[in-house]
């Protein structure tokens, strides 16, 4: 069997203060805070990385990954270095993500839910981002662009290039 | 022309970071925390929301003063704010999170003093990364001032607030969705009754769910107090400052402030500058996808929740989509579908299986293959949903903008049929005047269409 995935020291001191925010008989409802803390950590939420938050957690592993399939921000599997999210919803639709989405998918040479070769990007839609007045707009990991065109497609990759 | 309003859209002294705790205090900022703790009793406090007549600003249009006062005897309570702001077309949220945290921060500090609320969290849309690290930051100053932890202010007065991070899933801003993410179940709605969680809500106990706009208000009010609050506004329909986020083809997308007297024409061609290149209006969703849509002969109309409630759509949470007249009705349908079908929760099986029924079906109608009897059996699906399922959704996002749309552009979806592929026929033939249509109440059972007279239009 494997070894038992942890986390490390400092991520392990973020799992502590973030269970003190929870009365201690309800320690459950770190589960997704602290499923956040595992892909940060491991850049997915495999079936060991759930099983460490069980043990943290002190529940079974089932009952995390009851949750951690549920939502649609816990990657299962591994992603690329950098997630592309390009929002598709009406208001996005209207200002024209169609031709982001288009232009990202061509330069990246991927489709819909793909990891380019190199496993450098990972192209996604996501739903509605609550930018509707700067959109289209593509969420870059963490960061959020706005007005995005194809133009402004080549400026995003050619800075995530320099890294 | 109604006046622009800069209560909550005020703005920050130049080169002002939002989460700045100092420029906030220098600004006159935790001023109504402390007049509140200071010198008013919890009782005063909620006569001075239920006075004001707010109306909760998360899209049910709900009165704060009714939810706070129907809050069971029973301690610990626990407060939510709902920052889970996923509803398409609405951006209000993310503007007061990323300009005002402190001001979301002191109305969530008022709302648990005047309720004897200990322990509160603010769940945040998993998305926001940003601004979930600015809202951590805004607490841990507030708790350094001493206006979060033990004895506030000297008042003895104790209160911990937290953030609560979500993960993608729309169904958690559902309140009751909401409570059982925070217990760290699957957020599946709560069936009701008890219809409200200020009954039985987080871990059993009494618990207040307000938007986190509400909150923003919430410190207004107090700073302004009630008499001056409701002034702004209508007493009869909604009281107080309201957000409206225009977004889709007019010239200048952004969120505007006005009372609820303001028309939707207005909104649209003197705020938002009118529609893009000089194209007319097809259609506006009022309120988030979820608001029924209405038609250029219909907006004329106050933006009160009453008032779209009597034209059959409703206020919502202030979102205003524009669509020109080249939008083909069917794709945006179909997007609208597209989104509810990925949001189902899957709970309940007339929305898990129903709404993604009919986004096959407007699938087909989009791609020329739409059969003949497909839009009867789109209201037939309508109807199979509508108040069938645990929580609002298979009905808001779920049906409404299809029942609502389809019906009103009933000839566009006609056409698409008939010719086997995707048209945009010219405006006047797409979409059924008010009187070609029964109206629409959104409840269930009571939903009619003037079939033969759609289809001779058509």
């Amino acid at each position: 069997m494997a070894t038992p995935l942890e986390f490390t020291e400092a991520t392990r001191e973020r799992a502590a203060e973030i269970l003190d925010r929870y009365p201690d008989e309800y320690r459950k409802s770190a589960v997704v805070p602290l499923l956040h803390l595992a892909q940060e950590e491991w850049g997915y939420v495999s079936p060991e990385a759930m099983a460490c938050v069980a043990r943290l957690i002190g529940c079974s592993p089932v009952k995390v990954a009851e949750i951690a399939t549920f939502y649609p921000m816990f990657n299962r599997e591994p992603v690329g270095e950098h997630v592309l999210a390009v929002c598709h919803t009406l208001p996005c639709a209207l200002t024209g993500c169609g031709s982001v989405f288009d232009h990202l998918s061509e330069k990246l040479g991927i489709g819909l839910g793909e990891t380019t070769a190199d496993g450098r990007f990972t192209l996604r839609k996501s739903e509605c981002l609550a930018a509707c007045d700067r959109g289209p707009v593509l969420l870059v990991n963490r960061r959020l662009h706005t007005h995005v065109s194809p133009a402004k497609v080549d400026e995003i990759l050619a800075e995530l290039d320099k890294g | 022309m109604a006046a622009p309003l800069e209560i909550l859209t005020a703005p920050l002294p130049a080169e002002t970071d939002p989460g700045d705790i100092d420029a906030y205090l220098a600004g006159g900022g935790y001023g109504a925390v402390r007049k509140a703790l200071k010198s008013m009793s919890q009782a005063e406090l909620i006569e001075e929301i239920n006075a004001s007549g707010i109306k909760g600003r998360g899209g049910a249009g709900f009165s704060t003063g009714m939810k706070w006062n129907l809050c069971a005897d029973r301690f610990p309570r626990y407060l939510c704010a709902n920052a889970d702001e996923s509803e398409p077309g609405s951006f209000k949220d993310r503007l007061l999170l990323e300009s005002k945290p402190h001001q979301i921060i002191e109305g969530m500090i008022i709302t648990s003093y005047a309720l004897g609320i200990n322990l509160g969290y603010i769940y945040i849309r998993g998305e926001f990364f940003q601004i979930i690290d600015q809202m951590e930051a805004a607490l841990a100053d507030a708790r350094k001032h001493g206006f979060l932890g033990a004895d506030i202010l000297d008042t003895g007065y104790d209160l911990e607030l937290y953030v609560h991070p979500g993960a993608g899933a729309y169904i958690c801003g559902e309140e009751t969705g909401l409570i059982e993410s925070l217990e760290g179940n699957r957020p599946y709605p709560r069936l009701k009754p008890p219809y409200f969680p200020a009954a039985i809500g987080l871990w059993g106990q009494p618990t207040i769910v307000n938007n986190v706009e509400t909150m923003a208000q919430i410190t207004t009010i107090v700073d302004m107090g009630a008499e001056a609050y409701k002034a702004i506004g209508s007493e009869e329909d909604t009281t107080g400052p309201r957000l409206f986020g225009l977004c889709g083809h007019v010239n200048k997308p952004g969120i505007y402030e006005y009372d609820s007297e303001v028309t939707l024409r207005e909104l649209i061609y003197d705020a938002a500058g009118g529609i893009r290149d000089g194209n007319r209006l097809k259609g506006v969703i009022p309120g988030g996808i979820s608001a029924p849509i209405l038609t250029p002969e219909e907006i004329d109309t106050p933006m009160g929740f009453g008032a779209l409630g009597k034209l059959g759509s409703m206020g919502g949470t202030g979102g205003i989509i524009v669509m020109d007249e080249t939008t083909s009705m069917v794709d945006a349908l179909l997007n609208a579908s597209s989104f509810a079908a990925h949001e189902s929760c899957g709970q309940c099986t007339p929305c898990r299986e129903g709404v993604p029924w009919m986004n096959d079906i407007l699938r087909r109608i989009r791609n020329g293959q739409g059969r003949e009897e497909d839009l009867d059996l789109l209201l037939d699906v309508c109807k199979q949903i509508h108040g069938h399922t645990v929580c609002v959704f298979g009905q808001a996002p779920g049906v409404w903008p299809v029942r609502t749309i389809l019906v009103k552009y009933w000839p566009e979806f006609r056409a698409c049929i008939e010719r086997k592929e995707l048209v945009v026929p010219p405006l006047e033939e797409s979409y059924l005047r008010p009187d070609q249509y029964e109206h629409i109440p959104p409840v269930p059972g009571n939903f009619r269409l003037k079939t033969e007279e759609a289809d001779a239009a058509g």
